[in-house]
């Protein structure tokens, strides 16, 4: 059984929020989404922008709720949102009046209640750890650059250890540079942790070097997923390693032709079969 | 250069100040002739001036005395105001029923001016002193309450989502997330309040007639010593200014985080 399950998600908005409209007409922003996911995996869900994604990272995250269908964790429907479903959000949301540890520690003393005190900041200082922020500790986020404040998301996304941990465009906002560095260190990471993830990016080589499944999203309105494209290349993959190999290109090839494909709302790449076209 | 830019910053305020004494003392010589002119002012002013803590009588004091006793009248009126109006302003901001069924009336309660509550103040509590603070408190109230509800409606989504994905409890939200959120709109408030509070406080003291720069002001033009109205009211001014650059460095601590 998968662990993380959405099944035939739809959601729509007011065209017109505010304005009473006659037909009463709703954008369909997502449609008959359907996804499951292995305990352990990196899933990347890869589209345009205004295609939805964070809507449906906001459905999984329990933030909004699904018209249609509903998301499945451990077998067991989602209801609202949860410490069990991490979020690394886009923008950062750091409180801007906590220190990085501060910021970390809310995330650790509300998911584990119960720890000891001691046990609690062993935690928090573990995960600013595992994003080498240990010397920034006592910074205020204003004090850090864009790549500091989103390690500080990353650390509090994992310091409350959930089973899910959702990221919405992480390093969208990010110079190029930066943004390599911290997916080599996401990678490095996630192989330390081994979290179930699942992450929205509009980066298809963000998407290669982190996941084991990729996923398109079409374009909105009414957008939905197709079928995975599995990267099957060993992790910790670099960015210096994958340009060098075929298989790289060839993920990169059939991605974008879905994402073209999936454009166009026709029958996806042939070798896009359900289950995956892999790669060895 | 730098030097150019302090000296300007030094000569127009004073060029701005010797206009105004100019106005004042033709005011006086031409128009006005009851009005003391500024060097007439000094004179019958500067035994409070300089000696601004003696004490002969509870209505004949040093100008610094008759401002403590105004300052402590403000800061307990401000203090009264601030404790009620911000977590009024809290509920006005969290619950649009709130809002909606008590905006009118806060809308309507605003205008009002010190100098018809002192009466009503008087009428409830029979002593002065309780009637000075309930008007200083009521007209000083609304800055806090309003800027509290705008800051608290303002509370960015992101923050209140990380509260519920981390399902912090009631009070651990309010804490950690609403009310730091909140804290730059609330200092605005505050400033803004005591400022009110202080323009109240000689209205307040005129009708009571307590022992303060307003009641010193209101006695000396019953006793024609019209050059100590004007010391009042420049002592006032000079105290208000401060206050507010106080607040607002106080304020501008909060603004940054």
């Amino acid at each position: 059984m998968a662990y993380l399950e959405i099944k035939g998600v739809g959601k729509s908005f007011r065209r017109n929020a505010g304005r009473a409209s006659a037909e009463n007409a709703r954008l369909p922003v997502l449609r008959d989404v359907n996804l499951s996911i292995d305990e352990n995996e990196f899933v990347c869900i890869v589209g345009r922008s205004g295609s939805g994604k964070t809507t449906l990272i906001s459905l999984i995250a329990g933030l909004v709720e699904p018209d249609q269908g509903e998301i499945l964790l451990e077998g067991k429907p989602i209801d609202g949102p949860g410490p069990e479903r991490g979020v690394v959000f886009q923008n950062y949301s750091l409180l801007p009046w906590m220190n990085v540890f501060e910021n970390v520690y809310l995330a650790v003393d509300a998911v584990a209640p119960a720890l000891a005190e001691s046990e609690k900041r062993a935690r928090a200082e573990h995960y600013i750890r595992l994003v080498n922020l240990s010397a920034a500790m006592k910074k205020v986020p204003r004090e850090l650059s864009g790549g500091m404040r989103q390690r500080v998301a990353v650390a509090r996304g994992l310091a409350m250890e959930p089973k899910v941990l959702l990221m919405d465009e992480p390093f969208s906002a990010l110079d190029a540079l930066t943004r390599g560095t911290l997916q080599e260190e996401l990678a490095r990471i996630w192989m330390e942790t081994r979290k179930t993830v699942v992450m929205i990016t509009n980066d298809i080589d963000e998407a290669i070097l982190l996941a084991d499944s990729i996923y398109t999203l079409t374009s909105g309105p009414g957008a939905t997923l197709g079928p995975a494209v599995r990267v099957e290349t060993p992790h910790p993959r670099s960015h210096a390693q994958l340009s060098g190999e075929a298989s790289y290109h060839r993920v990169r090839r059939e991605t974008v032709g879905m994402l073209v494909g999936a454009g166009k709302d026709r029958a996806v790449h042939s070798t896009a079969q359900p289950g995956g076209a892999s790669l060895h | 250069m730098e030097k150019r830019i302090d000296s300007t910053a030094l000569i127009l305020p004073l060029m701005g100040v010797s206009l105004v004494l100019f106005i004042w003392t033709a005011l006086s010589l031409k128009i006005a002739p009851d009005l003391p002119s500024p060097l007439k002012t000094w004179q019958e002013s500067q035994q409070y001036i300089l000696n601004p803590f003696f004490k002969d009588g509870e209505m004949n004091q040093g100008i610094l005395r008759f401002a403590f006793l105004s300052l402590v009248r403000v800061a307990k009126g401000f203090f009264l105001a601030i404790a009620i109006g911000t977590p009024l302003g809290f509920l006005l901001g969290l619950s649009p029923k709130f809002n909606q069924a008590f905006d009118p009336v806060i809308q309507v309660l605003r205008p009002i001016s010190p100098l018809a509550w002192l009466p009503l103040g008087l009428v409830i509590f029979k002593q002065s002193e309780p009637a000075a603070l309930f008007t200083i408190a009521l007209c000083a109230m609304w800055p806090t309450v309003i800027n509290t509800a705008m800051g608290v409606r303002s509370i960015s989504i992101e923050y209140l989502n990380v509260g519920r994905v981390l399902k912090l409890s009631a009070m651990k939200k309010l804490r950690k997330i609403m009310i730091p959120a909140t804290l730059p709109y609330m200092f605005t408030g505050y400033r803004l309040s005591l400022g009110m509070a202080w323009l109240v406080i000689v209205a307040a003291e005129m009708l009571t007639g307590s022992p303060g720069l307003g009641g010193f002001l209101w006695q000396e033009y019953n006793s024609l010593v019209y050059s100590h109205i004007l010391l009042s009211v420049l002592t006032i001014g000079l105290i208000g200014f401060a206050l507010d650059r106080l607040m607002s460095v106080v304020e501008r601590r909060f603004k940054t985080a």
